[in-house]
C-alpha cells in the first residue's frame, strides 16, 4: 500500500495543513512560524501511523538545534521549533528526507514496539457505563467485556492528559459514542470507550468517555526516568480481573504490568 | 553566588491572590506523551522580569492574575514586577513596574488593585526554586504538575529562592522596554487556520469583522469567546493533531476557544485561525469582559513580528 506523506507547514502559528496538501514545502512556508507539520492521509490506519511514529523518532534522532518538541499523532508529525535558533530550511529537508525514506521502506505491517498487558476490573462502580455500552451493542455486559478484552490495540498517540494513550480500533459492535455530558471527575485508572477508540485515564480528570472498568496499573509514574507506561506504536491488551485481584495489584505499588 | 552550606532565601505566602502560579519557559519535549507545555501566558513580560533581576532565562517567576497576593520576604531579596499594572506596595512604599527593587528581611509585598492588563510577573533574583518536573518548574494545573505541588499558591506556602549573583541585573542601557497594555480589548493578528475551508462563508466573515468577548469561562488553558457562533459546514470527524498556542478551535456549538499556555497537547476540533505568537502576550493581558478582534495577516508578517520581539528580549538576556 502506497501512502503519500504530504508536507505542509504550521506557522506561529499554523499554516494550512489538511486542507491544502503540498507535495513539497513552498519557500514561503519554510520560513514562516515555529512549527512544521508533516500531514498524512486523514484516517486511522496502523501503517500511516507507523510512518508518523518512525518519522518522528528519526527527527528526534537528528537533534537539530532549536527543535523543542516532536509530536506524533494519528496521521501527522508536528515539529515545534524556536524560530530564532533553528535552520528551518534544513529542518524541512530532514522531514522530507525521512518521509521519503519511510515511503520507500517495505512496511506491510506496523510492528508494535512492545506489548503491554493491562488488567481491568470491569463493570460495577468501576465501570458505571458498562450497562449503557451493552445497550448500545444490544448484548450482555459479559459480551462487552469479552469483546473489549479480545483485541490487541495499537497506541496511536498520547494526548489530552500526561500519559493518556489513544488506543484503536475497538470492535464496531461496542464502539459507543462519547457520553452526551462529560463527567466532572473520572477516577484515575478508568478505562473508557469513545467510538472506535479506547483508553485509560492516567489521573483523575473531567471526561466524556464511556467508562467500562478500571485498572490498578499506573499509566504515569513521575518517579521514573521514563515516566509513561505507554508510547506511540506499542500494542496493548486488556485482561479481565476481579475485585480481589484489583486490590492485590493496587497494593503492589502500581508496578506496570508485564507482557503475558 | 552560591556558597556551600548557605541557606537560601525564602518567601512566605500570606495571601495567595486569585491565581498565582510558578512558571518558567515551559515543559518542552514531552508533548508526545500528552504532557502540556504550560509556562507563562505573557512570555515577554516573564522574560523581561528575569532580565531585570539578572536571572538566567530559565528561572521561574510568579504569574499573578487579576487579584494579587501578599508575600513576606523572610530574607533580603531583589525583585522586579512586569506585565499587568497593579497597585503594589512594599510595606508602605509604592513599587513601580519594570524596576529592580531591594527588599529587607521581614518586608511585605502587597498587590492591590489591577488597574490595567490581567497578568503580572514577579521575578526574584535567584528564581523561584521549586523542584524540576520533567525538566521544568512550570505549574500545569490540569495535570497537577510542577510548581508548588502542581497547584496555585496557598496561604502558608514557603517559596524557596535559588542562589543569585548580588551584582547581576539589568543595567539601565539594557532595561527592557515595557509594552503597552490593552485597555478594554485588543485587535490581534491571525493566520488562516488549517480547517478554514470547513467553515461557512458568513462565519468566516463574522470572525474577521465582529468583536468577540472573553467570557468568565476563560483560564490558562484557553479563552472561551462569546460572539456570533461559527458554523462548520463539513462535519466529518477530524483526527487529533498537535495544537500550537494561539490556535482558535471551534467545538460543535460554535463558540470559539483560543488555546493558551495550558492547552492540551492535541485536539480534534476544527481550527479557523491561529493568533500569531508575537500577539499572544497581548491576549494574555485580556481579562473576562474584554473584547478581541481578529485581523488576518500573512506568515511573513507573523515571523517578522516574532523575530523583532525575540531580538529585543534576546539582546537583554544575552547582554
Amino acid at each position: 500500500m502506497k501512502v503519500p506523506l504530504h508536507s505542509t507547514a504550521d506557522a506561529s502559528a499554523s499554516l494550512r495543513c489538511s486542507s491544502v496538501k503540498y507535495s513539497r514545502y513552498s519557500p514561503s512556508s519554510r520560513l514562516a512560524g515555529r512549527a512544521l507539520v508533516l500531514a498524512c492521509e486523514e484516517r486511522i490506519d496502523p501503517v500511516i501511523n507507523d510512518r508518523a511514529v518512525r518519522v518522528a523518532s528519526a527527527i528526534r534522532g537528528v537533534r537539530r538545534q532549536g527543535v523543542r518538541d516532536v509530536v506524533d499523532s494519528y496521521a501527522a508529525v508536528t515539529v515545534h521549533f524556536d524560530p530564532v535558533r533553528t535552520d528551518v530550511t534544513a529542518l524541512a529537508h530532514d522531514l522530507e528526507r525521512e518521509a521519503r525514506a519511510m515511503e520507500g521502506a517495505a512496511v506491510d505491517v506496523a510492528r508494535p514496539s512492545q506489548e503491554v498487558l493491562i488488567p481491568v476490573c470491569y463493570g460495577g462502580a468501576r465501570g458505571p457505563d458498562l450497562s449503557d455500552v451493552a445497550a448500545f451493542g444490544r448484548c450482555s455486559e459479559a459480551a462487552i467485556i469479552e469483546r473489549h478484552a479480545a483485541r490487541v490495540y495499537r497506541v496511536y498517540m498520547l494526548g489530552f492528559l500526561p500519559g493518556f494513550a489513544y488506543l484503536a480500533e475497538v470492535d464496531r459492535t461496542i464502539a459507543a459514542p462519547r457520553r452526551a455530558t462529560a463527567r466532572l471527575r473520572v477516577p484515575a485508572g478508568s478505562v473508557g470507550i469513545a467510538g472506535g477508540q479506547t483508553g485509560v485515564y492516567p489521573v483523575e480528570a473531567p471526561g466524556g468517555w464511556q467508562l467500562i472498568g478500571q485498572t490498578p496499573t499506573r499509566m504515569h509514574m513521575p518517579e521514573r526516568a521514563d515516566p509513561f507506561l505507554l508510547h506511540a506504536g506499542d500494542a496493548v491488551r486488556f485482561t479481565p480481573i476481579d475485585e480481589t485481584a484489583f486490590h492485590r495489584l493496587a497494593a503492589g505499588s502500581g508496578r506496570p504490568a508485564v507482557p503475558a | 553566588m552560591a556558597v556551600p552550606g548557605q541557606q537560601f532565601a525564602r518567601i512566605a505566602v500570606v495571601k495567595a491572590g486569585l491565581l498565582t502560579t510558578v512558571q518558567d519557559l515551559g515543559r518542552w519535549g514531552f508533548q508526545r506523551f500528552g504532557v502540556p507545555v504550560a509556562g507563562p501566558m505573557d512570555l515577554v513580560s516573564h522574560r523581561a522580569a528575569n532580565v531585570l533581576v539578572g536571572n538566567a532565562p530559565s528561572a521561574a517567576t510568579l504569574e499573578i492574575t487579576l487579584a494579587g497576593p501578599e508575600l513576606a520576604f523572610e530574607d533580603a531579596a531583589r525583585f522586579a514586577v512586569t506585565g499587568a499594572a497593579f497597585d503594589i506596595r512594599l510595606d508602605t512604599a509604592s513599587v513601580p513596574n519594570d524596576t529592580t527593587v531591594r527588599a529587607r528581611p521581614g518586608q511585605r509585598l502587597l498587590f492591590g488593585r489591577c488597574r490595567r492588563g490581567a497578568r503580572a510577573y514577579l521575578a526574584v533574583a535567584g528564581g523561584i526554586d521549586v523542584p524540576l518536573v520533567l525538566g521544568s518548574r512550570a505549574t500545569h494545573l490540569g495535570s497537577r504538575m510542577g510548581g508548588v505541588e502542581g497547584r496555585a499558591l496557598r496561604p502558608g506556602d514557603l517559596l524557596p529562592v535559588g542562589p543569585s549573583d548580588e551584582h547581576a541585573g539589568a543595567t539601565p542601557r539594557s532595561r527592557p522596554t515595557p509594552r503597552a497594555l490593552p485597555v478594554g480589548g485588543a485587535r490581534v493578528r491571525v493566520l488562516t487556520g488549517p480547517h478554514h475551508p470547513r467553515f461557512a462563508q458568513r462565519s468566516v466573515d463574522a470572525f474577521s469583522r465582529e468583536r468577540y468577548v472573553v467570557t468568565p469561562q476563560s483560564n490558562r488553558m484557553g479563552y472561551r469567546l462569546r460572539g456570533t457562533p461559527l458554523t462548520v459546514l463539513e462535519h466529518g470527524e477530524l483526527l487529533s493533531t498537535a495544537t500550537p498556542v494561539g490556535a482558535i478551535q471551534v467545538p460543535p456549538l460554535g463558540e470559539p476557544i483560543l488555546l493558551m499556555a495550558d492547552r492540551q497537547t492535541a485536539g480534534g476540533y476544527p481550527r479557523i485561525a491561529t493568533v500569531i505568537t508575537a500577539d499572544i502576550p497581548v491576549v494574555a493581558q485580556l481579562a473576562p469582559g474584554d473584547w478581541i478582534e481578529f485581523a488576518r495577516c500573512d506568515q511573513a508578517t507573523a515571523l517578522r513580528a516574532l523575530i523583532a520581539d525575540e531580538r529585543a528580549v534576546l539582546c537583554q538576556e544575552d547582554g
